[in-house]
């Protein structure tokens, strides 16, 4: 299996990222400059979190207009695996990967707090091995998941929400929901549920002394995956 | 432009005394120009010389065998072993953070994240002290809302874990807040980058964001001569670019893996011009800079403009000659303004031109020696033996511990802070295993079993009731918090607040609080690495309370032994270890509830304290405790409780006593140094007591943890029984009552 | 040429900013005050190096980078000199 994660100018969660996979997985890992276009023949494609650009006009705007995106585009279209995380679901979102915006969190301000998961669908190359609530962390102040009604119904017919806020009981229940996502969403999947995008960071929930290793199950679930697909 | 004339008059509008104006002129053996007068201002201003605390700063212990630097660069560093330091500073950003609290706070972060990055450290960890004026204050709400967001924001897009501080309300704050921003870097300990610029001939650089008028020399800018300026040239509140901070973070440390850099600074209070002339001070050389080339953001600005600018986000490096492409081409790929602007060269002198013509030209060696130097009178003021005589027996003692508890861990000095910290990321670099909400932040070191643990600690009421013996609690308490994880403290950096040292009362807290922070750190063996002095922090006449700040910072050998604060079962024993005598002279409970700031608090006994930190340091090594936490503000019960809030939790507490207390206040509210809780499993109690006893400290069970309440026995009597959750929520939702009043 | 482009977020779009300024200023004792969105304001120079109207220009920048069709609408105003 081999991973490529990008850069962009800005992106701080690209080290993480390259870490989770790299050194926590040992998957070999190619780090892609957003002025190339060659991805270097990846199985996944992974889009960090963190600020790209500043978030300046609008969160991942101009790094979905960068010849690295356009390259991952033609990459989605040919079935390929991309991740995305926080600023990466962003950039999903503006490059029309995935459908819907980011809207700012309903308190207004940035947010940094473990919430809780719930795999919505098991039966995606992200969440086979998600058996359980998964504590992991946001960090951000644009995760308020906004779609159009039409999409919306659109998303839960097809069973395109990879995951949703919930209690740590596993409830969906505004008060865990602190951003204010539509219908509590957390993660969501392209129509051949390939892309994911998702706002908290699997990546820092990587290790025990990080206080969750839940993260891990989603590339766990990759890898399965993908050694199905091969085999 | 028409000539400005430059006399005695305009020098007292640029802050610069009569005395002062005669040694420019010896130096210079002539009236300085225009530029070379806003150089001196800028270099011999109280936030670059150090003028009035200098000479007593250098009484502080600096040395030690793992401090690798100590005061007079970007930052100070220490050995952590393997291969590895740690570069850390702390500076305040007070007045800024004032006038515009999101912009001010930013910008402070952004300063102080350079300090780091400069020496070749990759910044890891945030921490800060912000210290607001009453709650009731009507302007407190907008602050604090202001500075939040501002920290954060910065912190947030450049992507350091900001992972502890100290928030602190009192009214003495509440024409002066202060924010102290600190940051940790990590770096290989044979790869630092000094502030030198050594090698006639090697070129000047430039590389960062443009420049524009922000903030030139506040204070003469506002002065009525140049009122009537146009309003552009007005100085202009500094505003923050986290993006091009963080660019300007990647591009620097790349280009420090090259082999090209010889010395780097950032521009930071007197901009270019500091920068310029410390880096050429350091290594005994010239250096020489057109002014025309510097990158500018706004039309027509004047050579003295340029040298003054305090634009954010820039640095100054001296590079190697020859190596011009390389460095482009890294600046290029980060989108960076890079250009060379001068050279280095063997002169000894600050030479400065514009569109060909010199415009200043001044001996280093000369700004540097000749810089003032004062020795400010002090005089102990009445009111110091006054509080001091203070006696609470008046005081009428608590009637129902229920309530005040619940009160006192409500109020704005002990509630939960998770407003503030919930808009901080914490967790970005993967590396933090302990945050706020706990004694100390820390992050672990990849590769390697180490972390490094930092706890910025000071309470402002004790060094105003005693300013040596409060700075000396400040140093003490931190040290304990990192020692009560498993951290051994090595090394402080400190803030030091003050009022106008110009008053002598305020001259006395000062040298008093140097004198405590010198005691505490020899004996602690912590000496200061780095640090900064920020006076008149006054309004109308009104100055704070002493405020040194202070951040120590010490390493976990191995982050798998971390001990945090929380119970985590039932049926532990409860320890009290220390000496407990505490008193409510001088206490956060007598400032709450009666307002009254007073009395002669517990000095700390620094001998006990340092053998309470190696007991400690021992226990968590060998794994024998549970938990453990400091008692500090508010005393016994809030501490207590501080063991089991925590969202989620539902493991309690129940204490017995069976001592005589003469008051409940003192006993349960009181304070005094060195003492600790710990939870221990029964069957390892004695092996406990009997470390204790090889320490000569005290130690006493006080009780056991237990199901969701917290409940006190008195000599068989229930004195105190409240549900976890009733705790929890009064605890919980303190934070947020502040903004609606 | 110079344009002014304003960008707002859509009416079903909520808008938490504007909702928190209405009601300080309706705190503020402004309480005839019946809603507020916040959207976001561009000036723009260019030189004639383009063909076509520059309304049109404009129009593309927009949809090309600074508007998210998904929740923003915009307005252009562009003056040739």
């Amino acid at each position: 299996m081999r991973a490529t994660v990008i850069e962009f100018l800005g992106s701080n969660c690209d080290h993480d990222m390259v870490y989770f996979i790299r050194d926590v997985f040992k998957i070999e890992t190619e780090v892609v400059w957003f002025t190339e276009r060659d991805l270097k023949n990846p199985d996944i494609v992974l889009l960090p979190g963190g600020f790209s650009y500043g978030d300046y006009l609008r969160p991942g705007a101009m790094a979905s207009r960068t010849p690295a995106m356009e390259s991952v585009r033609e990459f989605a279209k040919r079935g390929g695996i991309v991740l995305g995380v926080c600023n990466g679901f962003q950039i999903l979102c503006e490059s029309g990967l995935l459908p819907g915006a980011l809207l700012r969190n309903k308190t207004i301000s940035f947010i940094c707090d473990d919430v809780y998961l719930k795999a919505e669908n098991r039966e995606t190359p992200f969440t086979s091995m998600v058996d359980r609530i998964l504590k992991i962390p946001i960090a951000h102040g644009d995760g308020n998941y906004f779609c159009d009604e039409k999409t919306l119904e659109v998303l839960e017919k097809e069973k395109r929400v990879a995951f949703r806020y919930v209690s740590p009981d596993g409830k969906i229940d505004d008060n865990w929901n602190f951003n204010g996502a539509t219908n509590s969403i957390a993660g969501v999947l392209s129509e051949n549920k390939r892309v994911l995008g998702m706002m908290p960071h699997p990546e820092r929930a990587c290790e025990k002394i990080l206080g969750s290793e839940d993260g891990k199950l989603i590339i766990e679930s990759v890898i399965s995956f993908l050694e199905k697909t091969d085999g | 432009m028409a000539e400005i004339e430059v006399n005695l008059e305009l020098a007292r509008k640029h802050g610069i005394n009569e005395e002062e104006w005669e040694t420019i002129k010896k130096i210079l053996r002539r009236i300085p120009t225009y530029e070379e007068l806003g150089i001196f201002s800028a270099m011999w201003s109280e936030h670059c010389s150090y003028k009035s605390s200098r000479i007593h700063l250098k009484k502080l212990p600096a040395k030690a065998p793992w401090v690798i630097q100590g005061p007079g660069e970007n930052a100070g560093i220490i050995d952590i072993g393997e291969g590895y330091a740690v570069a850390f500073k702390m500076e305040s950003h007070n007045h800024p953070s004032f006038i515009e609290p999101y912009q001010g706070a930013a910008t402070g972060v952004g300063g102080i994240l350079r300090d780091v990055f400069t020496m070749g450290a990759r910044p890891l960890a945030n921490l800060n002290g912000l210290f607001f004026g009453s709650p009731d204050n009507p302007k407190t709400p907008y602050l604090i809302k202001g500075v939040v967001a501002g920290v954060g924001d910065y912190g947030n897009c450049v992507g350091v874990p900001t992972i502890g501080g100290q928030v602190t309300f009192h009214f003495c704050f509440n024409g002066n807040n202060l924010v102290n921003a600190f940051t940790l870097g990590l770096m290989k300990s044979d790869k630092i980058f000094r502030g030198k610029a050594e090698g006639a001939g090697n070129p000047v650089w430039y590389v960062g964001s443009k420049t524009g008028r922000d903030g030139i020399h506040g204070a003469t800018m506002a002065s009525a001569e140049f009122s009537e300026e146009t309003e552009e040239k007005k100085p202009t509140v500094q505003v923050g670019d986290p993006f091009t901070e963080k660019l300007l973070l990647e591009a620097c440390l790349e280009i420090m893996e090259k082999d090209v850099i010889v010395g780097i600074q950032d521009m930071g209070a007197a901009g270019l011009t500091s920068s310029s002339l410390e880096m050429a001070e350091r290594s005994g050389s010239g250096i020489k800079i057109d002014l025309s080339k510097i990158p500018l953001r706004e039309k027509h600005m004047t050579p003295y403009e340029i040298l003054l600018s305090e634009s954010q986000e820039r640095m100054l490096f001296v590079a190697k000659r020859g190596r011009e492409k390389e460095i482009l081409e890294i600046f290029r790929k980060w989108n960076l303004d890079a250009a060379q602007i001068g050279e280095v060269t063997d002169t000894k002198r600050a030479e400065f031109y514009f569109e060909g013509k010199k415009v200043a030209d001044i001996p280093i060696e000369g700004i540097g020696e000749s810089s003032p130097l004062y020795n400010r009178p002090f005089e102990e003021p009445k009111r110091f033996k006054e509080n001091q005589n203070f006696n609470a027996g008046a005081i009428e003692d608590v009637k129902s511990l229920k309530k005040v508890f619940l009160d006192f861990i409500s109020s704005p000095n002990l509630c939960s802070r998770k407003w503030v910290y919930r808009q901080y990321d914490q967790s970005v670099r993967t590396n933090t295993v302990m945050t706020s909400g706990s004694d100390a932040g820390i992050i672990r070191i990849k590769g390697t079993k180490k972390g490094v643990a930092m706890s910025l600690d000071v309470n402002p009421r004790l060094c105003f009731l005693n300013p040596k013996e409060g700075t000396k609690c400040a140093i003490a308490e931190s040290a304990l918090n990192l020692a009560v994880c498993g951290a051994k403290p090595l090394a402080i950096t400190d803030c030091l607040n003050f009022g106008n040292p110009e008053k002598k009362d305020v001259m006395w807290e000062f040298v008093e609080s140097i004198e405590g922070m010198r005691e505490a750190c020899i004996k602690l063996e912590t000496p200061v690495v780095s640090g900064n002095v920020s006076f008149y922090n006054e309004t109308e006449g009104t100055g704070i309370y002493p405020t040194p700040s202070v951040v120590m910072v010490g390493v976990v050998e191995d982050v798998n032994n971390i001990v945090n604060p929380f119970f985590k079962e039932e049926g532990l024993e409860i320890v009290l270890i220390g000496k407990n005598d505490p008193v409510i002279e001088g206490s956060l409970y007598l400032s709450h509830f009666f307002n009254i700031d007073k009395g002669k608090f517990n000095f700390v006994d620094l001998d006990y304290h340092r053998r309470l930190i190696e007991l400690l340091l021992s226990l968590s090594s060998q794994k024998l405790i549970e938990s453990a936490h400091d008692i500090s503000d508010g005393g016994l019960l809030p501490a207590l409780a501080e063991c089991f809030l925590k969202e989620g939790n539902n493991i309690g507490a129940e204490l017995f006593l069976d001592e005589n207390f003469e008051r409940m206040d003192a006993f349960f509210f009181g304070e005094t140094p060195s003492r600790v809780l710990v939870s221990i499993k029964k069957e390892k109690c004695n092996r406990l007591k009997s470390i204790c006893q090889k320490f000569n400290i005290d130690y006493k069970i006080i009780g056991k943890t237990g199901r969701n309440i917290l409940k006190v026995v008195f000599n068989n009597k229930e004195i105190l029984n409240i549900p976890l959750s009733e705790i929890f929520e009064k605890w919980e939702k303190g934070f947020e009552r502040i903004f609606k009043k | 040429m110079k344009g002014k482009i304003y960008v707002y977020l859509k009416k079903q779009v909520l808008d938490p900013q504007g909702k928190a300024i209405e009601n300080a200023l309706k705190s503020l004792g402004f309480e005839e005050v019946k809603s507020v969105r916040v959207g976001k304001f561009f000036e723009i120079e260019t030189d004639s190096s383009f063909s076509g109207s520059a309304k049109e220009r404009m129009k593309e920048y927009c949809k090309k980078l600074l508007v998210n069709g998904v929740i923003e609408d915009f307005e252009v105003e562009a003056v040739e000199e």
